[in-house]
């Protein structure tokens, strides 16, 4: 037999080739990495560009108007008779009203004082490269231009910005409302979308017939994974807005200041957006508990539910948990379906029901980059990194569930 | 399931077993000795397993396979309509080709059948009787407790053994039990069968041709025809099926000529 091998010295020149060819592909490889660090370094560099920097402000009463004591010594109750005496009393009322004023701590109370007594008054602000490269220039121009200002180097995600409700003033406005209603919209989405995500993927897995109607659910579903979240907006505007109003608006349990707008309708929404993924992941996780498993359980006389019960579930939770929450912080990010929902974009009050009306993050950010205001940028900003954590924090914990819940044999 | 006693332990008439419209065993008709080891050989593919596995309905998994013909267990076709095929597996217990413990305890691999059967005698009892008659308890009973994983594959395959003996069936299929194991780990589980026959009827599909002569009392020998379905060409004692097969095929396998 002939051999039709390439031999020594044609055999090392074809051998370079090969591995040139490997070569290239991997250069390929790494240069696709680098790409996605690039991007992905801009993103930060651009959302910590915002979140700190210079402020010029000033304040267009002097505090020592108000009281002899240097402000920040003031007491808690000291405060209060300060804001009392100055500030009229429909206003005094007012935010009474939204939280009693003898229930606010300290730094709330000083807050107030701030932004309605003194009426802090931003100037300019300067982004964090700015701010550090150009230090000097900065200051000079500060100085130049408002005299009497003061120049200060803040961040814009402050425990302050965490704690503080909503407000006109970019300087003391906060995300807990949002924040709160971001972490209702999750935890409704998760009451609903987990057991029927999880019951639906159970179903397919193990109890359907492979036929011709199950592959047609399957690659729906699939697909459903991918429709754009818009379309998810409209569907909960028709069905949770609008056709059961009255059980979203909370009129079937005695509420009555409300409409089908409510953080239960956006929950829901939620919920219908991430429930495919849910499945998918969900399938995934049970797909991966070995058959000789289930032959094992058979085979000692145990019914399909005992089966299911005492292996497959066990086996497969960390991974559906896991599965859910990472899709869940899809839902987190998601503007688009709320908006249409008809989340509020500027409310004061915190959540306290699922029927109250809300804001999320990603709606307080959308709003305050369509600002003018170039302060508002900064705290949204601030407010971007308060969701980055907070996804995070999601993922760490999806993380953990899994270390801890799987099985260690 | 109705208790008369016939003489043999499983029966089948005219089996033919199909996945879809493809016959993978067509008409088996053996009569399976109580209290002996039968043992089915043959090349691969020719439907060893899946013939095993219709004695205990663990085909009924494999989507769009039937049978047809009857598979009689003390008289009743195990295929028939009303008969709970979960019923039938706590008759007929199953060892696997590679060892399948639960993760779970060594004690609770043992216990688990028993309790979700309903049993209600003494648990501690059963789990100590079952590991000695898998010939295992010597070398567990101080890490009951213990994950099932951390035992080497012969002892998770005697473990198998024990969990099928604690829910107390007639008979026992192993589905070739000792082709993941080493030969010192094949040799304890042969002598363990030589002691569980004392009690049970068991089926064993074997490639191992040694194996299939020095364990077993009764031997079925199968081969695929020419529509690619398996069939019995033989059945008959061990001793003759290895030293005066009636057909000329079979002593070609069994003497290494072919398979």
């Amino acid at each position: 037999m002939n051999n039709h091998y390439p031999q020594n010295e044609s055999f090392r020149a074809a051998l370079k080739t090969r591995y040139r060819v490997a070569n290239i592909w991997q250069g390929i490889f790494i240069f696709a990495l680098l790409v996605s660090l690039i991007s992905l370094t801009a993103l930060i560099y651009n959302v910590m560009d915002g979140a700190f920097g210079y402020v010029a402000f000033e304040y267009k009463k002097d505090p020592a108007t108000f009281t002899s004591t240097p402000v920040e010594n003031l007491s808690k109750e000291e405060l209060l008779v300060v804001l009392k005496s100055n500030l009229s009393a429909g206003a005094y009322k007012k935010l009474d009203n939204e939280q009693p004023m003898l229930n606010r701590s300290r730094a709330d109370l000083y807050s107030l004082f701030l932004e309605r007594l003194v009426q802090l008054d931003i100037k300019q602000i300067w982004s964090l490269t700015d701010s550090i490269f150009h230090s000097a220039e900065i200051k000079a121009e500060a100085a130049q231009k408002y005299p009497k200002a003061k120049l200060e180097f803040r961040s814009w995600l402050t425990p302050q910005f965490l704690s503080s409700p909503m407000s006109s003033k970019a300087g003391f406005a906060g995300v807990r409302t949002a924040i709160l209603g971001s972490l209702w919209l999750v935890g409704i989405a998760l009451l609903f979308a987990l057991p029927i995500g999880a019951g639906a993927a159970i179903y397919l897995q193990e109890y359907a017939p492979k036929n011709w109607l199950t592959k047609i659910i399957q690659t729906n579903i699939n697909n459903l994974a991918g429709v754009p979240s818009i379309v998810y907006g409209m569907l909960g505007l028709a069905i949770f807005v609008r056709a059961l109003e009255t059980f979203t608006s909370g009129v079937l349990f005695g509420v009555t200041d409300s409409n089908g707008r409510t953080i239960l309708s956006a929950g829901l929404t939620m919920g219908v957006l991430t429930l495919p993924l849910i499945i998918i992941n969900a399938q995934e996780a049970i797909k991966a508990v070995p058959d000789s498993l289930r032959q094992a359980a058979y085979g000692v006389g145990a019914t399909k539910w005992q089966t299911i019960w005492h292996f497959v579930l066990p086996n497969s939770i960390a991974g559906i948990l896991t599965g859910s929450i990472l899709a869940l912080s899809r839902a987190l990010g998601e503007t688009a379906p709320l908006i249409i929902v008809g989340a509020s974009t500027f409310i004061s009050v915190d959540p306290s029901s699922p029927f109250s009306k809300f804001t999320a993050l990603p709606i307080q950010i959308y709003q305050w980059t369509t600002r003018a205001q170039p302060e508002f940028h900064a705290i949204a900003a601030g407010a971007i990194l308060a969701l980055l954590i907070l996804l995070l924090t999601l993922n760490a914990t999806a993380v953990l569930l899994r270390n801890r819940l799987q099985r260690k044999y | 399931m109705p208790n008369n006693q016939s003489e043999y332990a499983i029966e089948t008439k005219n089996l033919f077993i199909f996945y879809g419209a493809y016959a993978a065993v067509s008409e088996v008709n053996i009569k399976i000795e109580k209290r002996k080891i039968t043992a089915i050989i043959g090349p691969s593919g020719c439907g060893k397993s899946t013939l095993l596995r219709s004695f205990n309905r663990m085909n009924d998994f494999v989507p769009s396979s039937y049978v047809t013909g009857e598979i009689l267990l003390h008289g009743r076709n195990l295929y028939d309509k009303n008969v709970d095929p979960v019923q039938v597996r706590r008759k007929i217990g199953m060892v696997f080709q590679k060892p399948n413990p639960f993760p779970k305890s060594i004690y609770e691999n043992v216990s688990w059948g028993a309790k979700i059967n309903g049993f209600k005698g003494n648990m501690d009892e059963l789990v100590e009787q079952s590991l000695r008659g898998a010939a295992l308890w010597d070398e567990v009973k101080d890490k009951l407790k213990k994950s099932a994983y951390e035992l080497s594959g012969g002892q998770q395959q005697r473990l198998c053994i024990a969990r099928t003996i604690a829910i107390q069936p007639d008979i026992i299929l192993m589905d070739e039990p000792a082709s993941a194991l080493d030969p010192i780990s094949t040799l304890r589980i042969e002598e363990l069968m030589q002691e569980l026959k004392k009690n049970y009827t068991i089926i064993i599909v074997t490639h191992n041709m040694q194996q299939a002569a020095r364990v077993s009392d009764y031997t079925v020998m199968m081969m695929i025809d020419d529509k690619r379905s398996g069939g019995v060409i033989e059945f008959d004692d061990t001793k003759k099926i290895f030293t005066r097969p009636k057909d000329r095929r079979t002593e070609d396998y069994v003497t290494g000529r072919f398979g």
